[in-house]
This record gives C-alpha cells, structure tokens and sequence, in this order.
C-alpha cells in the first residue's frame, strides 16, 4: 500500500541521482557561464560574438531538443561513448549555462561604473579589472537570479529521467506504469524535489546575507 | 554600459594584441565549423539525399502540422497563464488572509514541483476523471499539457506581476486612496496597469519559456513539432540510417527563429516604452533571468 | 537590432518551410521501409468481412458503436508490425490484426481511429479507456493483467538481441558482459536483461528506434527486445545489422483492453479464433511479418480467463 516504504531504495537512489546530477551540472554551468559573460563584454569581437551565439542558441532551444542532440548528434560528430550521465551532464549544464551568462552579465553591468573606472586607473588590465573588482562585486547581484537558476536546474534535470539517467522523475513514471495511485507517487516525489529546492534557496539565503554589505 | 569601461580606448600595443585575439579568435571559430562540416560529411550527414527528406509533402505536413499544434498549445497556454498570474498576484496582495495563503501556497507549489511531474500527473487525473469533465472530452492530452503549463508559468507570471505592483511608488497609492477610490478601483485603475506596462518585457520572457516548454508534450506522448520530429527521424530511413541529424537541425532551427520573434518583440516594447516617460521604469528586456530561467 | 533582424528573417525561413508544405513530392520520404506489398508476386493483404448487427454487452464497444468508430491503440515505429510511414499510413502485422477483430465487431478498417500510444504509457491509456483495444506487441503478464485485460495471445515472440552485422562477441544473452544493451524502459527483456547474471549494461529510451540509432551510432552494443521487432528492424537495414536468433523468453502477445469487459474480451477471443482458423491470419503473417524473414509458426491457443 505504501508506495514510498515498499520502494524506498530505489527511491532513495532516484533522489541521490537528482542531487549529483544537479550539483555536478550546476557547477559546469556555473565555470561555463562565468567563462562566456567575460567573453561577451570582452575587447575581442570574435569572442563576444561567439558568447552571443552560445546564449541565442541555447536559451532559445527547448532542453529536450538538447538532450536528443547530445545522443543523437554529438555522438556522431565529435565524442562517441559517452555514458548517458555524461550526455545529461553536458545538456543541463550548457542550457543552464547560457541563464548564468546572463544573470553575470546583468551583474556587471549594476557594479558602478566609478569602480571599473577607478580599477582602469589604476593601470589594472581587462582582466583583472573583471577578476579582481568587477566580478566580487556583481556576485552579490548576481546570487538572488543564481538560486532561481539552479532551482529550475533541479527540476530540468527530470528530463533526464527519459534519457536512460536514474532519478526521481524515473522513479514516479516506472511506479505508476506498474500501477500504483498516481496521487501518492505524485505527493512522495514532489516532496523529494520540495527538500532539495527549499535547500538550495536556503543556501543561497544565507550566502546572500554572508555576502551582503552596506554599499 | 559598463563594458566600455572594463578596458580603455585600445593604444597600439594593445590594438595589435586585439587584433592578434581577433584573428586567433576567428581561426578557431572558423576551425570549429569546418570541424563540425568535416565530420557531418565524414559521417554521410551532409548527403543531398538525406536532406531531399524535406521536399517530401509528407514530412512538410508533419512540420507544419507540429508546428501548428505547438503555436495552439502555445496560444491557450500562454493566455491563460496570463490571466491566472493576474488573479494569483492579486490574491497574494490580497487582504483576506486564506485568499493569500492560497495564492501564496499555489504559487509556491507549483514552483517547485518539475513541469513534467505536473503534466503527468494533470494527464492522469483528467483521464480518470474525464467522463466527469465534460470540458476535456477526447483531449486529455492537450489539457494536460496546457493546464500544467498555465498551472507553473501562472505562478511565475504572478510573481513577475506583483514584483511590478511593489514597483509602482507609494505615494501614488496613497494619493488614489486620499482621492476616495476604492480597493479595487487602486487596483485595477492604477496598480496594474502600470505593472504590466513595467514588466510587460519580463512578462513576454516567460512567454517565451512557455513557448519551449510546450516540447515537454512528449512525457504524455503529445504530438506537438518535437514530438512529430522524433516519430519522423525514427520512422525515415535514408541509405538504411535515421535522419536524426538532419532533422534535429531543421526544428532546432524552427524553435529558434520562434522564440527570437517573440523575445524581439520584448525587446521592441522595452524600447517603445523607454520614449513614453512616466513614474515606472519599464524593466530591461535582456536580463530577465530571475525568471527566465525558471522552470 | 542585430537579434531583431535574424529573427525576422529565421521567422521568414521557417515561414517559408510551412507555407510550402501544400508543395513538395508526395509519396513516402526516404527508402520505402514497411510499405513492402509492392511486387507482383508479393503476398497479398487479406480483406476481412464486416461483420453486421453486433451485439455484445460490453460497454466499452457500446460507447464505440455510437461513436461510430473504435479507438485502437498501435505502435508507430515497429516496422512489420506496427508502422507509420510519412503519409501517415499504417502498415503491419498488429494493424492487421485490429483490422480483423474490428470486423468481427462490426467496424470497417476506416472507422478504426489509429492512435500511436508508446509502451511507457500503454497501461495508463489503456486503462483509463482513451483506447478501446490495444495491439502492440504487448505481451501477456500477470502484472499488467492487475491493470489492463488482454485477449489471445495471437502471436509468441521471445527475447532476442539486435547486433551490427560484424559484431563477433555476441552470441546470446551470456555474452553480454561488459556489453551496453538498449531498451526500452519497462519492457520486460530489459527487466531480464538486468539480472545480475547476465552483468550488462543497461541504456533505457523511450522508443525503440532511438535504441537502433545507438546501435548504428556505436553508442551501445545490442538491442533487446523480442525477435520480432528486432527482426524487422534488421529487414529494413539487412546491411548493417543482424539478429541473433536466440530467444531467451516468451512473450506472448495480447489485445489489451479494459480490464473488467469480460464481454469484450471473450468477443475479440472469438474473433482471433475464427481468423486463426479461416486462413486470414496466415496471409497477414505473410504479408507483413513473413516478409522480415521471421518464418510463420502457428498461433499460440487463445486463453480465456
């Protein structure tokens, strides 16, 4: 009768799964996103057009058109036998990573200009300016969108059920293939998601206020 | 603006260093392509043949008819989440403490719970109940997947909205009430309009959302354009392989130019409404992200 | 100004596309896959009798008479079986045989309304009645049978597996470890498959053609499900991939419906039986699946329950 204490291991194996594969794809997307907002306000032109590109073509792409392209296409171009986590590890995050870009590119743009001004002054360079004055600084902007981001990153990563990777979503569609009441499959995973996006908020609350400092 | 900033007027050191950056930078991009050119065509991918797929009036149906499919999903969806964000941002600014809790536990919800696992369960709730809800009739999965969509991006949408409410100055409000109008009069005569006027850019963001959400239709098996495209690539066999390459480029191509419609048309507005100078700012089209990116 | 103009001109394209859908070649796109009644000594499709005045106390098939037309969930990416092909006509062995059932119930093939229902959602369609009756490849087991009732079973396929042509370590299901073997999420050669005897791995997708697109890719070593499938995707591709004709289960394969039309279930039954005997069953076999090269064997008996 109970759904979740008849099938707790695999449940418990769903859940951890979301867990990793959101941790491990948060963190590329973060590196990634970091990476091309610097190249979309850099001197160079190729580069920020190619950061232009990147965020047009993955934030216009629906994630599911993505993952078929991670199995079906980038097998056949460039790497093949890469291993299902790999294939969903490299969709969320270059998906979620043209939302970062964003989100630091906005974040730079709110840190005063008299601060770059100042850094340039100084006789700093294109990048340290942004390494060592502008980038600390629109970190604090930038972490209130960054918790929303990688809240949507949690419940992406349930496309990732479809795609042969073990996670919470796969555990709700195998159970209630096998019959089992919707509504009570439904309540258990929901919860399962519920812990982790609380967590992250909570997490990114308290960054917040750790790096919150009267201006 | 800042970038202007992030580095000087270029000397003729660093112009030179630049334009070193810029010829690398456009040598590896440019290897990049040729790269992907090379192995498509090493792969048989490039082969007219397989391309010749889209002359077909059949596969030309299949397109259009997915992409019809997605564009009504896309149309009811997209307007009833704009009506329920209304109602659930001012249900969470309401006075009547269970009508905020409700707005405010609805949203919260919905928020968190992945669109897919809506979806699902929406789908399997209207086809238990479906003799109950005359409405649904044989469309279970079309409602399912409108309902879930109206049900999270609604929720987003509110939140955008009431974000533009707390926006609107006090002193207008105060004022509207010294002048004697009423609760709802404030509301609907002075609050909102100027909420959607500020966050009508961020408001089509999310459009835009919804628009590529649509494609989670698969989980429910319904025949929108990725769906369709899938069932194509898997059922065409050109020189004994599946067009899958072939395919994924053409609607990838086809959802992109979608939502760069749409997102210019955020863009459009956002400058339209930079000329017109009243007390709200019309929020910037480009950095959405609080919201964009939520799913 | 720069996004502005390549999205008016991508919506032009794509515009464009759509607009000349009324255009373009008619006929089927790519190879001719599944539609294989061509030839002039190639077996023939037999017609089924209508048959007329039905009446059964099932209601499932009343609400189908009124409505006009029967609902019949199908595959849509088996070839042989259960097929589609760009022109949105359905071909195969399963398709037939709703055809023949939906005689003996009274309904003409053109007021059987096809709906392609996957494997990872047939339980539910099938039970919350969004189809009347179901035939796809659907094998008989007591699990499903807590969900969904199923006449026959008409046909016995097994568990086999799907290699490349030149693939040499596998032999069968024992010589499978190390190996990636694709399936299909739920399907029941995936849950042999998985067995810690066998030490495979495993890939699950939802459909079965995006597991043979890995095995072309070289994404995954092997395919399984039952023969009858795989024989047909390897009829269709006769240069790149092979069978390995190796059942290691039973599947047989039933109509699946709702669970508690007793009526409905004994009727389609009826209905199996008389084809079976009548000769039409063998000309369909021929016709679709005999032509994958799988030889005709004769019907399991039905069982009623």
């Amino acid at each position: 009768m109970n759904v979740l204490l008849d099938h707790f291991a695999d449940f418990r194996e769903g859940f951890v799964g979301t867990v990793l594969l959101t941790l491990a794809s948060g963190l590329l997307a973060m590196v990634l996103g970091v990476v091309i907002a610097g190249f979309r306000v850099s001197p160079v032109p190729p580069l920020r057009a190619f950061g232009t590109a990147w965020v047009t073509l993955f934030r216009n792409t629906p994630l599911t058109l993505l993952f078929l392209i991670a199995w079906f296409v980038v097998p056949v171009i460039f790497a093949p036998g890469m291993s299902p986590w790999t294939k969903a590890l490299l969709a969320l995050s270059f998906y979620t990573s043209a939302f970062v870009c964003e989100a630091v590119r906005s974040g730079i743009t709110t840190v005063p200009l008299g601060q770059a001004e100042a850094a340039r002054s100084l006789g700093m360079t294109f990048s340290q300016t942004l390494r060592l004055i502008v980038l600390p600084q629109a970190t604090r902007t930038v972490v209130a969108p960054l918790s929303s981001i990688f809240i949507a990153l949690t419940k992406n990563s349930a496309i990732a059920g479809a795609f042969s990777v073990t996670e919470l979503f796969g555990w709700q569609k195998t159970l209630s293939d096998q019959g089992y009441a919707i509504a009570w499959i439904f309540l258990w995973v929901a919860l399962g998601y519920l812990v982790i996006t609380f967590s992250i908020s909570g997490l990114f609350q308290l960054l917040e206020r750790r790096l919150g400092v009267a201006r | 603006m800042s970038s202007s900033v992030l580095y000087d007027t270029p000397g003729p050191k660093a112009r030179l260093r630049n334009r070193l950056y810029t010829v690398a930078g456009s040598l590896a991009l440019a290897a990049l392509l040729a790269f992907v050119v090379y192995r498509l065509d090493a792969k048989n991918q490039l082969d007219p043949k397989i391309w010749n797929i889209f002359n077909n009036a059949g596969v030309r149906t299949n397109i259009r008819d997915g992409v019809l499919t997605t564009l009504k999903v896309f149309a009811a969806a997209g307007a009833l989440s704009l009506v329920l964000g209304l109602l659930l941002a001012v249900g969470r600014l309401s006075e009547h403490r269970p009508v905020r809790w409700f707005a405010t536990g609805f949203i919260e919800l919905f928020r968190a719970v992945p669109l897919l696992i809506t979806i699902y369960a929406l789908w399997v709730l209207f086809l238990s109940y479906k003799d109950d809800l005359g409405v649904v009739g044989d469309n279970a999965a079309f409602w399912g997947l409108v309902v879930g969509l109206t049900f999270y991006n609604g929720s987003v949408q509110a939140e955008v909205l009431r974000a533009g409410i707390n926006a609107v100055p006090r002193g207008q409000v105060e004022a509207a009430y010294a002048l004697g109008l009423r609760k709802y009069q404030v509301m609907t005569t002075l609050l909102l309009p100027q909420a959607v006027r500020s966050m009508l850019p961020t408001m089509i963001s999310q459009l835009v959302v919804t628009l590529k959400d649509t494609s989670l239709g698969y989980v429910i098996t319904y025949t929108e354009l990725l769906f369709a495209a899938r069932t194509m690539a898997s059922n065409i066999i050109v020189n004994g392989d599946n067009p899958f390459t072939a395919v994924v480029i053409v609607v990838g191509a086809i959802y992109i130019a979608m939502c760069l419609a749409l997102s210019s048309l955020a863009t459009w507005i956002e400058r339209r409404g930079r000329r017109a100078k009243t007390g709200v700012a019309v929020a910037a089209a480009e950095p959405p992200v609080v919201l964009d990116g939520a799913r | 100004m720069k996004t502005r103009t390549s999205a008016s001109a991508a919506l032009l394209a794509a515009l464009a596309l759509s607009l000349t859908a009324c255009g373009g070649e008619s006929g089927n796109a790519g190879d001719q896959a599944g539609d294989t009644a061509t030839g002039a000594n190639a077996p023939k499709l037999p017609t089924y009798t209508v048959a007329t005045g039905v009446k059964i106390d099932s209601a499932t098939l009343r609400k189908a008479q009124q409505a006009g037309k029967l609902v019949i969930g199908a595959k849509n990416d088996q070839p042989y079986l259960g097929f589609e092909d760009t022109t949105g006509k359905r071909s195969g062995f399963d398709i037939e045989i709703a055809k023949m059932v939906a005689a003996d119930l009274g309904f003409k093939p053109e007021q059987i309304e096809f709906k392609t229902v996957d494997s990872n959602v047939r339980e539910t369609t099938i039970s919350k009645g969004e189809v009347d009756l179901y035939v796809g490849t659907y094998t008989i087991n007591d699990e499903r049978k807590k969900q969904v009732g199923f006449a026959g079973p008409y046909f016995l396929a097994g568990a086999d597996l799907l290699v490349r042509k030149d693939e040499q370590g596998i032999t069968g299901p024992d010589s499978l470890k190390g190996k990636t073997v694709c399936s299909i999420k739920g399907s029941t050669p995936l849950q042999e498959i998985k067995k810690p005897k066998y030490g495979a791995k495993t890939v699950e997708l939802s459909k079965y053609s995006e597991c043979v697109q890995q095995l072309l890719n070289n994404e995954v070593d092997a395919v399984t499900t039952d023969d009858a499938i795989l024989k047909g995707y390897a009829a269709q591709r006769p240069t790149k991939l092979r069978v390995i004709g190796k059942p290691f289960t039973q599947e047989p394969y039933g109509v699946g419906m709702n669970k508690d039309d007793k009526a409905l279930r004994d009727a389609v039954n009826d209905a199996l039986e008389k084809h079976e005997k009548n000769g039409d069953y063998k000309k369909a076999y021929d016709a679709t699946l005999g032509l994958s090269g799988s030889a005709y064997q004769e019907p399991p008996a039905v069982n009623r329950y």
